[in-house]
Parts: structure tokens; sequence; C-alpha cells
């Protein structure tokens, strides 16, 4: 069992869902709430890393963070270190592909907000952010729990996006999925199987309690 | 004082000039899409008008030349939604005291006083799923109160409730707005509701204000017959004033009808006139009255139809083309004259119940 992986998958999948909260609500908030031209092209590309190849992702975020990038000179300005083939790109990346599974359930949430809603909460005196966080806020909640899970399960699991922008440097970029693949081409099976079956019960737990979760709140609204 | 003057071409016409004194319930009329609640948005700031000014008291919440348009927080308006719009995460309790003002030190209190207000003491901790219609009625009520409004908003508050309840809500509502001291704004296409609730009446078509006056004049004396048609005049006629006498006289077919009151009508005119069900007067048949002199015709009854204690008679005048009249009676006049269809009838029609109006 390769715990190093198993760090550095748990630490990518919570520093990507911490990090798509707020990213993934405000994108969300704005496409359900105004009406600007060129919406439908920012929805298609925040959902396209759901039906592109994870190598022709990989591929065009690689080449996105070279040195001679934009983005990859900034970061090298910045830090000192190249962005591609290091955690933090890694996390970057991450964010990227996993940016579909947090924008569309948070959107399908809000959606489903009564507009009436909102306005009483303003003729009840409360200012648009009072409103977004006592109101809008709780009543997306699972949406919300829907959109971290989906999130951190996906990361969890990635492998083609990972292999393309991090490689397999242990400690570093080497995630569960990759150190899994690693011991199947080294005919290490029983190592295999316990890191699969150790992914298999994470999937498993946390969708049961987004299930469990989100049956109490219909029960009670 | 609350004074509303708007306009706008789109995308809902509007063109309505109304104003509601502080005490005062005003009901906006009118059939549905004519721009009724698109008036009360545009009074609580949720909808911006192109045009028009909004005065409360003596803020200005809107003034179009000015460029003045306060939020719906600044405005301080009390509203109540269609569907209520009751924060489905939160308890009774939990819906009031969000809009409580902040300074408002004994929230708790403040609350069950406001449940004891709206007859709904008790349910505090239920969540609006739990409530029946009525009751989630009554804590939108409860909830547009808490904030200690400036101008109560009401949009079709009865309009998701069963009709034994509303009943019961008219008569709390109509004890409640006695003790309010703010303009409350009735918005409803039922006009007995309005006639019910409100001191006055304005009506609303097309987005256009047609008449604002008080429940009386405005269904039993409408400005035109624009308005006869919105209030549900059920006997719209066309007729013609002439000279009979030296007097003016309505001449409806063969038949010239005396009416009491005729001022600003000139001799020739073409007019409408409306004739309330109620007050046109049956002749008995066993025992004559004195008002068969006036303005008598002749009808034969089509149909007759009794809903609590009064009967609606359908006669044709055969004399004017089979127009078809209907009159009120109470049931036991319709039984006692034994009115059966096809029989022959004479009524009057009284001088002071015919209401001649424009076009």
């Amino acid at each position: 069992m390769d715990w190093q992986a198993f760090e550095v998958s748990i630490m990518l999948a919570v520093l990507t869902c911490l990090s798509l909260l707020p990213i993934g609500l405000a994108l969300a908030y704005l496409l359900v709430k105004s009406n600007f031209m060129g919406r439908g092209v920012i929805e298609a590309i925040i959902t396209l890393p759901l039906v592109l190849p994870p190598t022709v992702l990989g591929y065009f975020l690689l080449v996105g963070m070279d040195s001679d990038s934009l983005l990859g000179s900034v970061f090298v300005s910045l830090t000192g270190q190249n962005l591609a083939f290091s955690f933090a790109g890694l996390w970057f990346a991450s964010i990227i592909y996993s940016l579909p599974f947090a924008v569309q359930p948070m959107m399908r949430a809000l959606e489903k907000i009564e507009p009436e809603i909102r306005e009483a909460a303003w003729c009840s005196g409360l200012s648009k952010w009072k409103t977004f966080f006592k109101v809008e806020l709780p009543l997306a909640w699972s949406g919300i729990i829907t959109a971290m899970v989906l999130c951190f399960s996906h990361t969890l699991g990635e492998f083609g996006v990972v292999l393309m922008i991090g490689g397999n440097i242990a400690g570093e970029t080497r995630t569960l999925s990759i150190a899994i693949y690693d011991s199947v081409l080294a005919f290490e099976h029983q190592q295999a199987q316990t890191m699969s079956l150790i992914l298999l019960a994470i999937s498993l737990v946390t969708i049961s309690v987004v299930y469990s979760f989100n049956r109490t709140r219909v029960l009670r609204f | 004082m609350l004074k509303v003057t708007l306009q706008q071409a789109t995308p809902i016409k509007l063109d309505v000039d109304f104003s509601c004194e502080s005490g005062e319930t005003l009901a906006l009329v009118g059939p549905s899409g004519a721009g009724k609640s698109t008036v009360l948005r545009c009074i609580a700031g949720l909808s911006l008008a192109e045009q028009g000014q909004v005065l409360c008291k003596n803020e200005t919440w809107f003034d179009s030349k000015n460029s003045i348009n306060n939020t719906p927080q600044q405005r301080r308006v009390g509203m109540v939604f269609q569907n209520y719009a009751l924060f489905p995460h939160l308890t009774v309790a939990g819906n009031i005291k969000l809009a409580l003002d902040k300074n408002n030190a004994d929230s708790q209190y403040a609350v069950e006083k406001l449940l004891d207000k709206v007859n709904l003491s008790g349910l505090e901790q239920r969540y609006p799923a739990q409530l029946s219609g009525g009751q989630q009625q009554r804590v939108a009520l409860a909830r547009a109160l808490a904030r200690q409004p400036q101008v109560l908003l009401l949009d079709e508050p009865f309009s998701a409730v069963d009709k034994v309840t509303r009943r019961k809500l008219y008569l709390e509502l109509n004890t409640l707005r006695r003790n309010l001291d703010m303009p409350v704004i009735l918005v409803t296409h039922d006009l007995d509701e309005a006639a019910m609730l409100a001191d006055s009446l304005c009506v609303i078509h097309h987005g256009k204000t047609l008449q604002h006056g008080s429940p009386d004049q405005v269904l039993y004396q409408p400005m035109n017959s624009a308005v006869a048609r919105q209030v549900d005049v059920r006997n719209i006629l066309q007729g013609r004033l002439q000279s009979h006498n030296g007097e003016l006289v309505l001449a409806w077919y063969n038949h010239v009808f005396s009416v009491t009151r005729l001022t600003g009508f000139t001799e020739g005119q073409h007019v409408y006139f409306a004739l309330s069900p109620a007050k046109i007067l049956l002749h008995q048949r066993v025992r004559p009255s004195r008002g068969e002199q006036e303005n008598p015709v002749a009808g034969i009854i089509r149909d007759r139809v009794t809903l609590r204690g009064i009967t609606t008679v359908l006669f044709s005048v055969e004399s004017a083309e089979g127009a078809i009249l209907q009159m009120d009676l109470p049931e036991h006049v319709a039984m006692r004259n034994q009115l059966h269809i096809g029989e022959m009838i004479m009524v009057s029609l009284l001088a002071n119940a015919i209401h001649v109006m424009t076009e």
C-alpha cells in the first residue's frame, strides 16, 4: 500500500474541493442570475472537461503550463518553480477538470429557488449578501454538498489528466490512481487490489452520505 | 399617504395614477395580465417603470425625472406574495425574525405578538411545509408586518386557499386592516373580495387606470362601458338620449325611459346604460304596486337560477329584438310570484337604477 500516494490524493481532493467551493458558487450564481451575451459560451467552456478526453485536456493544460506560456512564466517568476509536473500544477488542473462537477449541481440548486423567495427576502429588508447567506445558500445546500462530493470523488479517481500534467513523482504528483496503475504494471496485484478497495470504499461512503443527507432535507421541506 | 404615477410601454404597458391614504385599503382590480401585479412590484422596487413617481409619506421612493430609485430594502414595504414565498428552510418564528428590525431587542416577544395578531399563536416551531394554505398566508402577513412597513402590499393573497378558508381569512383581514395605520394595496381579480375588503377600488385594464372610487361608485356607477365590463355589470345596453317635454330621456328601441341622473349628457348622444339586476322591479301579479308606471317593460322568462337565496331571472324583451336582461330577486319573491320559464312578466326599470355612461 502506497500511503504517500494516498496522502497526495487526499490532499489534492481536499484542496480542489476547498478551491471549487467559492469558484463554483461564484460561477454558478453568475450564470443563473445574469443573462449576458456569451453566457452560453461560458457554460460550454465550463462543461467541456466533462466531454473532452482526459488526455486532450491534459495536453492543453500541459502546453498552458509550460514555462514559455503566460501562466507558466508567471508561476516561475513568482515561485521559481515549474508549474507542470508539480503538485501546484496538479491542483490547478484538478480545479479545471472538476469545474463542471462543481458548477452544474450548484446551478441546478440555485435555479430551483423561486425568484419570489429572493424578492421576499429583499422586501424583508435583507441586503443581497444577507439574502445569499441566510436564504439562498441554505436552500442550495444539498446542491453544494453534492457538488463537493462529486469533485472529491472525481479528483480522487482522475487518471488521464494527472498522468499528463503530473507524471509520476512520488510524494509530489503520484496519486492513488497512478500508484494502482504502477502496481498493475509491476504485477503487484495485492497492492493494486488494496488501493482499489480503498478508493471504492471512499467513493461509496461519500455518495451514500450525500444521498441520505439530501433525503432528510427533502422530508423536512 | 402613498402616491403612485407610473408609465411604461414595455414589457407590460402601464399608465396608472392613484393615491392611497394611511389606514385606507385600495384594491387594484382587473383581469389577469392587466398589469396589477406589475404596479405592486414597481411600488415595492422589484420592477422598474420607465417613467413616473412613487411617493410614500414624505419620502420619494421612485422618481424617473430625478433618477431616484430606492431599492426594496430602502423602501420599507411589507409584501405578501401570491404564493406567500415563505423561506422553506426556516420555522415560522425564523421567517418572521428575519424580517424584524435589527434593533428589536426582544425578538421572541415581537414574534409572539405578530403571530397573535394574525391568530397563529403556538405554531412558532413549525416549518412552512407543515402548515395549511391559510396558515401560510397568515405567516406571510405576519412577516410582512414584522418590518413595521410604511405600505402593506397584498398580491392576490387569497388565490392559493380554498373557498371556506378564504371566507375566514377575509373576516380576519378585515378586522386586522382596521388597526393598521398604513396604506394597504390589495391586488385581486375577484370583485367581491375587493368590494368586501377595500375602501376604494381602482380598475386597471391593459395597464391603464380606468376608474378610481368607492366600491359603490365603481360597481354601480361605472364611468364608462369599459369599466362596466371589467366590473362585471350584467345588463349593459346601448341607447340614445332625446328630448321629451323639455326633459332629457333615454330611448331604447321603442321604449322611452326617464332617468334620474343625466348631468353632463346632451340630446342626441349615443350612450351605454347599465341596469343593476337587483334594482329591476317585478310587477307583482296578484297585488299591483305603485312602481308600475315607472319605465315599464314586458318580457318572457327564459331561464332562472337560484343561488344562496337569490334567484336570477333571465328574460327576453321582445320589443327590443329579444334582448336578454337579468333580474335578481329574493328566492321567496320568485316562489310567491310563481315565475316559470316561458311566462310573461312585467318589470319596471326604476329611473334611479339606470346608470347612463359614455362608451
